[in-house]
């Protein structure tokens, strides 16, 4: 997709695969189950920590970036 | 020499993706695959073996040198790994495994399929071709021990072996100039003869990003995903395993992925979480709240899905393209893409 022009966020755990097939744009997530949760934290923290998960993609999305790249800014600097 | 053999949890009879967090763990003997292993590498000993959960490997930092630190303290003199056909979080682990073990100098060989996405780790240490799937088990496990046979005599290991990925370069001496060589390879060439070469490139493809868009809050954006998550039932029967299609579902009002209205129909990970909550493996809830914060401009209507589990490069591919159509199609300016 990001070949046809579309920028994609791909939000996974596995960063070194992800890194390796060359996806330009990484948000790392917590578990390869379920890549935008964390069932160790409660439901309103979940749903936090989610929203800052998107809201990383969408920072993403709007950034040029000329090879594969790790945003996780967003996500270190307000851990839950 | 003593042999320390590398399984996950499924190989090591331990259990399915129920078992998947299970922590490195040694036990003193050839187990599953490897006691069909021992029988075909003769006088080696396989001492150990050693098996950790798939999530476990691909998921905790230090967990290939854990394993590693084991299979040192049953006295490995040689590690084996797999065979992990197409499992990627497997094929990863192994990987990982004999990266560590060749850095530190332990004669180490993984097996795995050539697709399997975790190849790249190996490093430096051979990786021996499997078949796609444990239905190969018998054949990927005679060329995985004459390999090991080999390695463990101090030969080296070439395509001859059935060795994939990367190959390191050694210097030989041949009899033939450069000059005569060079002349040669381009005779090959001028008769047809598309693959002969001395120096294989490695096939990683460059993927030129796309240019970014210039404000998510005016941008029509679709959120996809790859873990198998389709409406409760899966009408579309999206397999599970070595997907041949993706699929696609309206989410015009909807406010967020509930349960029990989604299911994930994923094979490679255990689907509890995502069922428990399928706003964990499609952010439906949180993106409807961002767009009606305006920080999205507006969310596609559909969600399309696949499963990424075995599946082919070659079917990865085809998926991507047709999905950019789509979303070409329909002025998706973006994408937010969950996968496992």
């Amino acid at each position: 997709m990001e070949r046809a022009g579309i920028p994609t966020a791909l939000l996974c755990n596995l960063v070194g695969i992800a890194q390796r097939v060359g996806a330009p744009r990484i948000v790392p997530t917590r578990g390869i189950p379920y890549p935008t949760g964390d069932p160790s934290l409660d439901r309103e923290r979940e749903r936090a920590y989610r929203r800052r998960l998107v809201e990383q993609a969408l920072v993403a999305i709007s950034t040029p970036v000329s090879e594969p790249t790790i945003f996780d800014s967003a996500l270190t600097a307000q851990e839950a | 020499m003593r042999v320390v053999h590398y399984l996950n949890q499924f190989f090591a009879g331990l259990g399915g993706e129920d078992q998947a967090g299970t922590p490195p763990t040694l036990r003193e003997e050839p187990i599953g695959p490897g006691r069909r292993l021992q029988a075909l590498i003769g006088e080696h000993e396989i001492v150990a073996t050693v098996f950790c959960g798939d999530d476990y490997a691909a998921g905790t930092p230090g967990a290939a040198e854990q394993i590693l630190a084991l299979a040192r303290s049953a006295g490995a003199e040689l590690i084996v790994a797999g065979p992990a056909f197409t499992s990627g979080r497997y094929g990863l682990a192994c990987a990982s495994v004999v990266a560590a073990a060749a850095r530190e100098g332990l004669p180490a060989l993984a097996s795995m399929h050539p697709e399997n996405p975790g190849i790249e780790e190996a490093g430096g240490a051979p990786v021996i071709e499997s078949g796609a799937t444990g239905r190969e088990m018998a054949v990927s496990l005679e060329r995985l021990a004459a390999a090991t046979v080999k390695l463990a005599a101090g030969e080296p290991l070439g395509a001859a072996e059935g060795r994939v990925g990367k190959l390191p370069r050694r210097n030989v001496l041949v009899s033939e100039s450069a000059a005569a060589r060079a002349v040669e390879l381009a005779l090959a060439r001028l008769g047809g003869d598309r693959e002969a070469t001395e120096i294989p490139l490695p096939s990683v493809e460059h993927i030129t990003p796309a240019a970014p868009i210039a404000d998510p809050g005016q941008a029509l954006i679709a959120i996809l995903t790859e873990g198998g998550l389709v409406p409760a039932g899966n009408p579309d029967r999206l397999e599970s395993a070595r997907a041949t299609k993706w699929v696609r579902y309206e989410i015009a009002g909807l406010d967020s992925a509930n349960a029990p209205d989604f299911q994930s129909v994923h094979g490679g990970f255990a689907t509890t979480w995502a069922n428990e909550d399928p706003n964990r493996m499609l952010p439906l809830d949180v993106a409807r709240e961002l767009e009606r914060e305006g920080a999205i401009g507006r969310l596609h209507s559909e969600y399309f899905s696949t499963a990424g589990n075995g599946t082919p490069v070659a079917s990865a591919k085809r998926f991507g393209i047709e999905w950019a159509a789509e979303l070409h199609k329909a002025n998706v300016a973006a994408v937010v893409l969950t996968a496992t």
